[in-house]
């Protein structure tokens, strides 16, 4: 019992004294790396093909718009399709040549589907287009990330992020430690390792200029314990530059994800629902670092990338490949595969996945390739029950329970799942992989995510329609009970002015207030004392149409000081044609419609007083309104020919669809390396 | 269609039960020496009874028959319960046990994965309440037994209860030390003077105790190839000692020593084999831990307070039920759930 206390306490002890130590996350697998075969070749670069497919769509966010077109001849580097939105990425011409086609081919993605894409045709010239290196050291970090916008460089890891969104300086998150992410610990790739063996310097350089955007002080290199030879030639690389480090960590899949990665050589914990970067760390790959310094140091765009051509290939190794190049080119310049192979697989084989075809391009994603037969990667026998063994469990890097997932998942019972945090699943397989069931976890898990995300779509299209009727059905009572309260004060108005004439002043034609006919009756036995009905919608709306009437109100109160006749507004919106209460006409507007056509009795000096205080009122609550408007964080569209509660309506709508679009943007964009 | 990961390493359930299987051979070959070949004729029958009873009942559910029947996990729960009923058992009590456990317990819940209650205890339990006499009717160790019976003596016993024309039942037979000392403490007796009795050894039951040190050693074997977890055989062993520890300070006189707990009845069985039964039992490791303790409480409980010499069957089954709760109560800390 002593001895058992002790050995505890010693490995506490090592844990936090050692500032070596490696922190260990729960789980993990050990797959047989099979990375000897692609290592013994150094990297070769691949010749220019005969043509080039760049769908436009390869990496995380939005398409990029195209810039070119179909015949225009383009020079290597040009940028043929440009960064739209904030979270996208350029593409550009890998190579000279023209623009042979834009549109539709298969591009290597899971679902086979063809996408957008733009076809270049070589003429072999490759020749540059004028290249601006940057002095990165004396810009302005703003320009710099603006500047990086442009590069078309994204996470060449795997994971696609687009990179200036990660070096984003607007000061907002102080990062004081910047992760490289070398563990590459998926089996069979081997193009950060060739890369690290063979371009330690430049990569250290890119490490240099990532660190000065970020402001992080501290750089750790994390590589996996079965890249010796990389290891030394970046731990030789990283004396040139001060406060970096290189870390070994044991080979143990997947300690290449990102907040594995971050919890190995730093052992902090990065919270589920936060970014690593609201704790001050960020994760690069060893690709993208470089792509970052050739930019920066000769303002070369990503135009290529280390690819792994393995498995049943007659010669596995790494070529530099320009993206575009069909998967063919680069099969023939391994030699070809051999007999028996079946498909090819992008990716490595614990999370890539099944090409569609051959005939799909080497994007900005593809770090490996592997060419798969049956002997490599046997069809899994058919799945047995679960027997709750939980060795899920104690593989799975994240510390759920992939039994329990599964259990949810294959019943359907999705809220159930995601108590039991689904969605904190990386899909890694370590699960599938160590299953004596052979039971397709992650492939229960996948089907269970996106019905969720689905039907959350689907609910949220029904909340939305929801509260549109709510609205709608609400204005109709509302509208209903001012006609009604009209009517009676109209009725008991005319009773007790039986005898008087009853002045109508109208006004309308007002400028801004083209959407509303504003009736102004004249009572004269009978001051004001109601203000006017507002808005009881939206709260932005709401303040809107309150202070648009008190100004109204004050407008109405000093014209009419002078004169006899005060005026009492009335807001009836009837310029909503969309609204079954127009589409039914009351008594109520049959009766301002008569109250128009009577002959206006008040002195032509009294009129035009009355009309330059209703115009002053109006602009004022046009003033008041786009004030509402821009604090409610919509921009006054086309939104001037309706109602105050169908604007009402609308910014509340925007309001909800906005949040929805920042839920999906905040799951979607995770930008891990 | 993403269809990653596309290798696996893990051994098939096959393999695993084929190790369970395997880590029980010790125990059977200590069974054999300590009480005769009987045994082997009661888990062949145990064995042909489930393999038979299962391939009927899949086929009736129309579920395949092969891949279910090499799974090898009915086989498994032949042996268990095989090992834990009397080594002299009547055929028919072992065909109507495996019955039970294959049948009602295990294929009309669903069949593999689908238990929520271990089956070979199940199937022990229904023998004990149906066929109390014959359940608690031990034969005598052979190094005990005043007339030995030879295996086809003992053959001819299970199949027609006929023992050869000079021996009287009672030369065969003896009370198990469980048993033993339950009956004699009720009748005042101390526990100091009821274990010298010959059928006590040095820890347990004479005999018996190399049965239950041979179970351990599977055990260890069963750990060491990874099948089963630390927590399980750990929790459930401590319990058990813990308590019995406890009412022994107390009270040496009325209560035996946590040694002859461990080391007599089913313990080591139910350590390394009984409660690690995946499908009946929690998959959080705290779980693990609260869910072996509950049956170590409980057998010690039963054992002593209860009406049957050993609990470890009726611990089971009612922590068994505990399964659903325990787990929903025992989720570990996902990564980056971090509480403040």
């Amino acid at each position: 019992m002593n001895s058992i206390i002790q050995f505890a306490s010693k490995l506490i002890r090592g844990q936090a004294a050692g500032t070596d130590a490696v922190h260990k996350f729960h789980g993990g697998v050990h797959p047989d790396g099979q990375k000897q075969q692609s290592t013994s070749a150094p990297i070769r670069k691949l010749a220019i093909p005969e043509k080039l497919i760049l769908p436009l769509r390869q990496h995380v966010g939005y398409i990029p718009k195209i810039k070119v077109q179909v015949g225009e001849r383009v020079l290597k580097g040009q940028m043929l399709a440009e960064a739209e939105g904030t979270l996208s990425a350029a593409i550009h011409a890998p190579t000279s040549g023209t623009v042979t086609a834009i549109g539709e081919e298969i591009i290597p993605h899971p679902s086979g589907l063809p996408d957008m894409c733009i076809t270049l045709a070589p003429d072999g010239l490759d020749e540059w287009t004028a290249l601006h290196p940057v002095d990165w050291r004396n810009t302005d970090k703003k320009t710099l990330v603006a500047n990086l916008r442009s590069s078309g460089i994204v996470g060449l890891g795997g994971a696609t992020f687009p990179t200036h969104i990660k070096v984003r300086a607007d000061g907002r998150t102080g990062i004081h430690t910047l992760v490289i992410n070398a563990a590459e610990c998926e089996p069979y790739i081997t193009c950060d390792d060739m890369l690290m063996r063979e371009r330690a310097d430049e990569i250290v350089k890119g490490m240099e200029i990532v660190k000065f955007l970020l402001g992080a002080e501290n750089c750790i290199v994390g590589i996996e314990d079965n890249k010796p030879e990389a290891t030394s030639a970046m731990t030789e690389a990283c004396k040139a530059l001060p406060g970096t480090s290189v870390k070994v960590v044991p080979t143990l899949y997947p300690s290449g994800d990102a907040r594995r990665l971050i919890h190995l050589v730093l052992g902090m914990e990065i919270p589920h629902d936060k970014r690593s970067t609201d704790v001050g760390v960020q994760v690069f790959n060893v690709a993208t670092v470089l792509a970052i310094y050739r930019y920066f140091a000769y303002g070369e765009p990503a135009v290529d990338r280390i690819v792994t051509i393995t498995g049943s290939v007659n010669s596995p190794q790494n070529f530099e490949v320009l993206f575009g190049t069909p998967l063919q080119a680069l099969i023939d310049a391994a030699d070809g595969t051999k007999p028996g192979t079946t498909h090819f697989i992008m990716g490595g084989p614990m999370m890539g996945f099944d090409l569609p075809t051959i005939d799909v391009p080497i994007t900005k994603a593809a770090n490996c390739i592997i060419a798969a037969t049956p002997d490599l990667f046997a069809p899994p026998p058919p799945a047995m029950p679960c027997i709750r063994c939980a060795r899920c469990a104690d593989a799975c890097p994240v510390n759920l329970q992939p039994q329990e997932l599964y259990w949810f998942s294959k019943s359907d019972n999705f809220e159930k799942a995601r108590d039991y945090n689904l969605f904190d699943c990386i899909e890694c397989g370590c699960c599938t992989y160590v299953c004596p069931s052979n039971i397709p976890l992650v492939q229960y898990y996948r089907y269970a995510k996106s019905e969720i995300i689905a039907a959350d779509k689907a609910k949220e299209a029904a909340d939305l329609a929801r509260e549109r009727n709510e609205f709608r059905l609400a204005r109709i009572e509302r509208e209903k009970m001012e006609r009604a309260q009209k009517h009676a004060e109209r009725a008991a108005a005319g009773k007790a002015e039986s005898a008087k004439t009853a002045d109508a002043v109208k006004s309308d034609g007002v400028k801004a207030e083209a959407t509303k006919t504003e009736e102004a009756q004249a009572a004269p036995a009978k001051p004001a004392t109601e203000t006017p009905v507002a808005a009881t919608n939206a709260d932005d709306a709401k303040k809107a149409a309150i202070a648009a009437a008190i100004e109204r109100a004050k407008a109405l109160k000093a014209a009419s000081q002078s004169g006899e006749s005060q005026k009492k507004p009335a807001t009836a919106d009837t310029a909503d044609n969309s609204t079954p209460a127009q589409a039914a006409p009351s008594q109520a507007t049959e009766q301002a419609e008569a109250g128009q056509t009577k002959v206006d009795q008040a002195s032509a000096e009294q009129a035009k007083k009355d009309k330059q205080a209703l115009i002053a009122a109006a602009i004022e609550r046009a003033k008041a309104q786009k004030l509402a408007a821009a604090q409610a964080g919509i921009a006054p569209k086309n939104v001037e020919n309706t109602s105050p509660f169908v604007k009402a309506e609308i910014s509340e709508i925007d309001a909800i669809r906005e949040k929805a679009r920042q839920a999906v943007k905040a799951q979607d964009s995770d930008p891990e390396a | 269609m993403n269809r990653s990961p596309y290798i696996t390493n893990a051994p098939t359930v096959s393999i695993i039960m084929l190790k369970v299987l395997l880590a029980l051979i010790p125990g059977i070959f200590a069974y054999v020496w300590i009480y005769g070949g009987g045994i082997l004729v009661t888990l062949s029958l145990a064995t042909l009874t489930a393999l038979v009873s299962e391939a009927a009942l899949l086929k009736l559910r129309q579920r395949p028959i092969r891949p279910y029947l090499s799974d090898l996990s009915a086989v498994v729960t032949a042996w268990l319960l095989a090992l834990a009923l009397p080594p002299l058992a009547p055929w028919w009590l072992v065909v109507v046990g495996t019955l039970f456990a294959i049948v009602i317990a295990k294929q009309l819940y669903g069949g593999l994965g689908y238990n929520p209650f271990n089956p070979a205890m199940v199937g022990y339990a229904a023998l004990l309440i149906s066929f109390p006499i014959i359940m608690t009717k031990w034969p005598a160790p052979l190094l005990l037994a005043q007339t030995k019976l030879g295996f086809m003596d003992q053959l001819q016993f299970i199949f027609s209860n006929s023992l050869p024309a000079n021996v009287k039942i009672d030369a065969v037979t003896s009370a198990t030390p469980l048993d033993y000392l339950k009956t004699q403490l009720m009748l005042k007796h101390e526990v100091h003077g009821i274990t010298q009795a010959p059928i006590f050894g040095h820890w347990g039951a004479k005999g018996g105790e190399l049965v239950t040190a041979a179970y351990l050693l599977g055990g260890l074997y069963l750990l060491q190839q990874r099948i089963i977890s630390w927590h399980l055989p750990t929790a459930f062993l401590g319990a058990l000692a813990a308590m019995s520890l406890a009412f022994y300070t107390l009270d040496p006189a009325h209560f035996a020593n946590p040694l002859f707990h461990l080391m007599s009845g089913a313990s080591m069985l139910c350590a390394f084999f009984i409660i690690t039964d995946p499908i009946s039992g929690p998959t959080t490791p705290r779980g693990k831990l609260y869910f072996a303790a509950g049956v170590g409480i409980l057998t010690y409980l039963i054992r002593v307070y209860g009406g049957y010499p050993d609990g470890v069957a009726f611990a089971v089954l009612l922590m068994n039920m505990c399964v659903p709760l325990i787990d929903a109560h025992t989720q570990p800390r996902v990564f980056g759930h971090i509480k403040n």
